[in-house]
């Protein structure tokens, strides 16, 4: 029974791991660079930063909290004409990596920001007080000192993205939501719904497992 | 020689809830009553500065809380210049505004003739790279080593660290006496270690001033004993002017050669240490010297 299984979905289920990874870093990776830009300007222009900007502030906050507060399943139809341009298509995994990317950019951006909240002022004055400019103290004092933090905040992220791809499946992105919901839902392929079940899983102990060991490796406190 | 001329510094009584105020100068009363609304972090601050026994600064008409009010200072090349009040006296505000990482609101700091508080940008940099502080929680980096911590000031004023930046920075910590802790990090170290690690950082860049913020409060007293006496050889071996900024009169009687008395961000004494001690003249001086009935 189980090679009957494994004969026919084993085929299927790898494609869709595959689809799943795909999707998860690379838009992870793309909402990161996005994600680190924005949460510096944040931590930068609040108004007790080390370059204050209100204004800019309040506006960046903003739009942070509108893509925030998007549901992911109406971002991903509402981005379906911007998708087909930057991609040439709104389908497929290609399809589904710039709104996941819309999606997961405030996010990290939020991440961040609280992962340099996090770094000891006094280290920062130090910094300043060594006559540092401030892209200084960014590259040398501020994102070192919050590496383990942001580390950790990646496994939360690759976390919340791999529940996003699921969604994408929905609409025909491919991967093992989409497998979920065609195999386990419309047909009652209740052995494919579980083992992809377990797929996502073990992808998420995988996931914080690795980050938490990383995190760990490179934190010296 | 720095000149301290007529600086006062207000701060705006937060008008955000909950927000911070950086920097430790403003870290008076109010900042414990940030959590509620504006109105009533204002009616605090001139509750708590209507008891007689608070050192808090006092809130001007405007509604900005005044931490310093006209100071004037003259801090001679290679002296030890004690600055020494309660919490709340505004000591650590007045020595931030010397490399500026507090503003002041009016006056100006004075340095070899230029007037510092105009510069801004490199200029500021640059400058700031010529006075070093050190501080009551260290302020090292918890994720580089105790090289790379006293390499720092390379990295802010080139991008990067040479080999000869390099050996003099283990010659520091040879100095220092944590040469075999060179490639430690800061977690490894007695709080009495991290200080000197952050004084052979302040030393990195050959600087003509060191500011030390409550360098030693955080410290037991051996470790005092071993940062004061550090210092104090390091200001006869290299003659860099020492700004000690502390609560403890022991301190100031251990190391400093000159010392000015804040209260309510007013200096209400100052002059050679042995004066100060044997004929006080202010209130607050015979507090900080214990020579007042406590039981009463």
């Amino acid at each position: 029974m189980l090679n009957d299984f494994l004969a026919e979905f084993s085929g299927l289920l790898a494609q869709g791991t595959l689809d799943t990874l795909v999707m998860l870093f690379a838009s992870t990776a793309i909402a990161y660079v996005i994600g680190i830009v924005l949460g510096v300007v944040l931590h930068l222009t609040a108004p007790d930063g080390l370059r204050p900007m209100p204004a800019l502030n309040a506006v960046l906050g903003w739009i942070v909290n509108i893509g925030r507060s998007l549901p992911f399943i109406i971002l991903l139809i509402a981005l379906m004409p911007a998708t087909q341009a930057i991609v040439g298509t709104s389908t497929g995994v290609r399809g589904v990596i710039p709104p996941l990317v819309v999606a997961t950019a405030p996010f990290v951006a939020r991440m961040v920001e609280q992962s340099l909240a996090e770094v000891s002022r006094d280290a920062v004055e130090a910094a300043e007080a060594c006559g540092a400019s401030v892209p200084r103290i960014v590259w040398s004092a501020l994102l070192p000192e919050a590496l383990p933090s942001i580390v950790r905040g990646i496994a939360v992220t690759l976390i919340a993205v791999l529940g996003y791809t699921a969604i994408a499946g929905a609409v025909g992105a491919g991967g093992l939501g989409d497998i979920a919901i065609r195999y386990g839902y419309y047909r009652y392929e209740n052995e494919v719904m579980i083992v992809t079940v377990v797929l996502l899983v073990v992808l998420v102990q995988l996931i914080q497992s690795v980050c938490n060991y990383i995190a760990r490796r490179v934190d010296h406190r | 020689m720095i000149s301290i001329q007529h600086i006062s510094k207000s701060f705006a009584v937060p008008a955000t809830r909950g927000r911070r105020s950086r920097g430790k100068g403003a870290d008076f009363s109010y900042a414990a009553a940030v959590s509620g609304n504006p109105a009533a972090v204002a009616a605090s601050v001139v509750q708590a500065t209507d008891e007689a026994a608070s050192t808090i600064a006092s809130v001007l008409p405007d509604g900005t809380v005044s931490a310093l009010s006209d100071i004037n200072l003259e801090i001679a090349d290679g002296d030890i210049f004690g600055i020494i009040g309660m919490s709340g006296a505004g000591k650590s505000t007045l020595v931030r505004t010397i490399n500026l990482l507090e503003r002041p609101t009016s006056g100006r700091i004075v340095v070899d003739g230029q007037d510092v508080t105009e510069l801004s940008g490199a200029d500021l940099r640059a400058y700031r790279r010529r006075v070093a502080m050190i501080f009551q929680n260290f302020g090292l980096l918890a994720q580089k080593t105790v090289l790379e911590n006293v390499c720092f000031p390379f990295v802010a004023a080139n991008g990067k660290v040479t080999a000869e930046n390099r050996e003099r920075a283990l010659g520091l910590l040879a100095r220092v006496g944590l040469a075999e802790k060179a490639s430690s990090y800061p977690s490894q170290l007695s709080g009495g270690q991290k200080q000197r690690v952050a004084i052979a950082r302040a030393l990195a860049c050959e600087p003509e001033v060191i500011l030390c913020d409550e360098a030693t409060s955080a410290l037991d007293p051996k470790s005092t004993n071993t940062i004061l006496k550090l210092l104090r050889d390091i200001n006869r071996e290299t003659g860099v002017t020492l700004v000690v900024i502390t609560h403890s009169m022991d301190v100031v009687q251990k190391i400093c050669k000159n010392v000015a008395v804040l209260e309510h961000g007013r200096v209400v004494e100052q002059g050679p240490v042995e004066r100060v001690f044997d004929a006080p003249s202010a209130e607050a001086t015979r507090v900080l010297l214990g020579r007042v009935d406590w039981d009463a």
